[in-house]
């Protein structure tokens, strides 16, 4: 597959485009692992939601 | 099961659960094969090989009008009916937006550059995504800076829908006014002015982003169900604290 002369451009292009989804895809599972791990140190701590359920339960 | 009953924080936690992972799946496999359709896409016979950038350039287009389509709808759910999802679902979108409308803007540049022969024109397309991407970092700026979720909810909100006037002069900017940017060549009248052998991998590839969109939203508004529950806690924990 040749690219011709504008070869920097579009793989530059595919690049961008590729470190900026994998950006996108790590910040919300980073994002995750942090609210879970907050919600583990409240449940920790004893503090239940108002339906009696621990802080940690996904329902 | 109605759909309002689907709407309810906690089913949605327990139902996005369980499509999650389908869906990521679902998202690589056709992301896989657009990608693959796209690099063995043919020359065009005036562009060359940077018709490829028009593969990954569209679909971000596309998704940045579409995403704040889905948050106009939401801002509508949260004025209207007040429900607790609506607000949930335009925050989360707010930043996958964001990056969609920079790509177009990024992409786009990187195409014209080689083409145009320049990076940037202050035309009314390549102006009013500029100024969609601005709207986009102030509505985030804004979510930040109110404290109260349900306070910054509204303001949102209403900001969000004034920013839906945008979306119309994007779309129609390359036909109100003489624009560097070429006219409509998908969604037009009269059908697609596009080949097949560059229409199949833009179509495929589209459904992809729009795939990556919706499986990384729906885990966003997961996080975000989750921050608000950590909030909630954190309050409580504070006041037993006092008491």
């Amino acid at each position: 597959m040749s690219l011709g002369p504008y070869a920097a451009f579009i793989v530059t292009a595919y690049l961008l485009v590729t470190a900026v989804v994998l950006t996108l895809i790590a910040w919300i599972t980073f994002d995750y692992r942090r609210q879970q791990r907050r919600l583990r140190e409240l449940d920790a701590a004893g503090i239940l939601r108002r339906s009696g359920r621990g802080a940690t339960d996904i329902g | 099961m109605t759909l309002i009953d689907l709407a309810n924080p906690t089913r949605f936690m327990t139902l996005s659960a369980r499509i999650l992972p389908w869906l990521a799946a679902l998202t690589a496999i056709v992301l896989v094969i657009g990608v693959y359709q796209s690099a063995t896409a043919p020359d065009d016979y005036q562009q060359g090989a940077t018709v490829k950038i028009m593969f990954i350039h569209v679909p971000n287009a596309w998704l940045s009008m579409f995403v704040w389509g889905v948050m106009s709808v939401a801002a509508l759910g949260t004025l209207v009916w007040r429900h607790p999802l609506a607000d949930v679902a335009a925050k989360a979108a707010a930043p996958i937006g964001a990056c969609f409308t920079f790509l177009a803007l990024v992409t786009g540049s990187l195409w014209g550059r080689p083409m145009w022969g320049t990076y940037w024109e202050w035309d009314a397309r390549l102006t009013s995504v500029l100024i969609l991407f601005l709207m986009y970092l102030g509505l985030i700026a804004l979510w930040r800076a109110v404290e109260d979720p349900s306070r910054a909810a509204r303001a949102a909100a209403v900001l969000t829908l004034v920013g839906a006037i945008n979306l119309p002069i994007i779309k129609f900017s390359v036909d109100w006014w003489n624009t560097l940017h070429q006219p409509a060549s998908v969604l037009r009248a009269g059908g697609p002015a596009l080949d097949r052998a560059f229409l199949i991998p833009l179509l495929v590839m589209a459904i992809a982003f729009s795939l990556l969109f919706l499986t990384l939203h729906l885990a966003a508004m997961r996080n975000e169900i989750l921050r608000r529950r950590v909030r909630s806690l954190q309050l409580l924990q504070a006041s037993r604290a006092e008491a």
